[in-house]
């Protein structure tokens, strides 16, 4: 069982948060398969948030393939994360790395280049490409 | 689904002064609803008004599809917690259950028990010798045993300290969890509310302001900042809440359904605190101008 967090001041919603923890315990291999998720009204309790919030996070890792929720007893991972796509990391990672020296051969700095990158990385998730 | 509340050109006055006037909305059931607004705003109006301690002036109110404290069917749906959480101060906790079981007729004697046992809350002792929080949290307990289909909070952790004001919110929010309540609750702090409350009505000098699921809300708002300009030139579907120019920038908080487009401006999500601020200062400078606004869902 993982135990969810919140950060009021990231900005980030809350039940983007409740998601994000799941994917990164799901990456991380801290929930496998098979797992059960904290229950509703544990984590309304202990984090003081409204259970919508918990419930439209959970929807939303069902929608996914992640979760599924057996009615009465509560909601289980039925996904992992990362698992195939964990061999493609290096070679991306080179990629990235040729990228970045590039770009300091350019002359940007380490803002520059974060502020490239965001920027980029939103206008291609905005075309839909990413 | 039944609204929760319902009121039609809704108002109340006092003598000359207008507590609450022209109030038209619809909150449907299953949100925990905050109601925000500075003091003296008329959020303790609008709540009695639906608890039926208070008779409209103007307009119809109906909450759950009935008229307030129509009778006892009517009364038993309704839970109300007043300001201060006011309890008995010489009768112990078990007299106050007891007269729980007495007065309500779906009282759930194994709720209240089991959760005067958590709460850790011994039965013999005098409320009067409770602290705020426990105060608070007696209350609460009355008024979720009672089983309402709503529960109705006049400021319930105004007068809280921050642990005790997390804890009543932690327990409020297991109930509605549990039980599936409505909730409306008033809090002139929003901070208080943003995690909790999933619906927003905003009163200001006796009207409202805002009202709409807070998701909705969020996603029509938008911080922009961008090259100096002048508001006017905006698109016509852009509302603009606030502005603020440099002799170079200018920073808009605008409300919109549609996407903003012009790459001129660097959009960002607003938080609901800074929204409903910008509301407020809104309504501050336009004086008794006001301006009604809806977020339909």
């Amino acid at each position: 069982m993982i135990e969810f967090h919140l950060n009021g001041r990231s900005g980030v919603a809350p039940y983007m948060q409740l998601i994000h923890q799941v994917r990164q315990a799901l990456r991380l291999g801290l929930l496998r398969e098979g797992d059960q998720l904290p229950k509703v009204k544990d984590v309304a309790a202990g984090l003081a948030i409204n259970p919508n919030t918990v419930l439209k996070a959970y929807r939303e890792l069902e929608y996914e393939g992640l979760a599924a929720a057996r009615p009465g007893i509560g909601t289980f991972v039925t996904g992992t994360l990362g698992g195939s796509s964990l061999a493609a990391h290096g070679p991306l990672r080179r990629e990235l790395q040729r990228w970045l020296a590039r770009a300091r051969r350019a002359g940007l700095d380490d803002e520059s280049i974060e502020a490239l990158f965001v920027s980029t990385f939103r206008s291609a998730a905005e075309e839909g490409i990413a | 689904m039944t609204a929760v509340i319902e009121t039609e050109g809704l108002g109340k006055r006092y003598r000359r002064l207008w507590a609450l006037s022209d109030c038209t909305l619809s909150i449907p059931a299953g949100h925990v609803v905050g109601l925000v607004g500075p003091n003296a705003a008329g959020k303790t109006t609008l709540l009695n008004l639906a608890t039926g301690m208070l008779a409209p002036t103007a307009g119809t109110i109906r909450v759950l599809g009935g008229r307030p404290a129509a009778g006892p069917a009517q009364l038993a749906r309704v839970g109300y917690l007043a300001q201060h959480a006011p309890v008995y101060a010489g009768l112990s906790v078990a007299d106050h259950l007891r007269l729980g079981a007495h007065l309500n007729p779906g009282w759930d004697a194994e709720l209240a028990r089991s959760r005067i046992e958590r709460l850790d809350l011994s039965l013999g002792q005098k409320a009067g010798t409770l602290s705020g929080g426990q105060c608070a949290q007696l209350a609460l307990t009355l008024a979720v045993a009672k089983r309402p289909e709503v529960l109705i909070l006049d400021e319930p952790v105004s007068s809280l300290d921050p642990l005790a004001r997390r804890e009543f919110l932690q327990d409020l929010m297991e109930a509605v969890a549990e039980q599936g309540l409505s909730v409306v609750l008033s809090s002139h702090l929003i901070s208080d509310l943003e995690r909790v409350c999933d619906y927003l009505i905003l009163l200001v000098a006796s009207r409202v302001l805002v009202t709409g699921p807070v998701e909705e809300l969020l996603a029509t708002h938008h911080l922009l900042s961008g090259p100096r300009r002048d508001p006017a030139t905006l698109p016509a579907g852009q509302h603009v809440i606030s502005a603020s120019h440099t002799d170079r920038q200018t920073t808009l908080l605008v409300r919109t359904s549609d996407e903003v487009l012009d790459p001129a401006w660097t959009a960002a999500e607003v938080g609901l605190e800074d929204m409903v601020l910008a509301y407020m200062s809104q309504a501050a400078g336009r004086g008794r101008h006001n301006h009604h606004l809806e977020v339909h869902s």
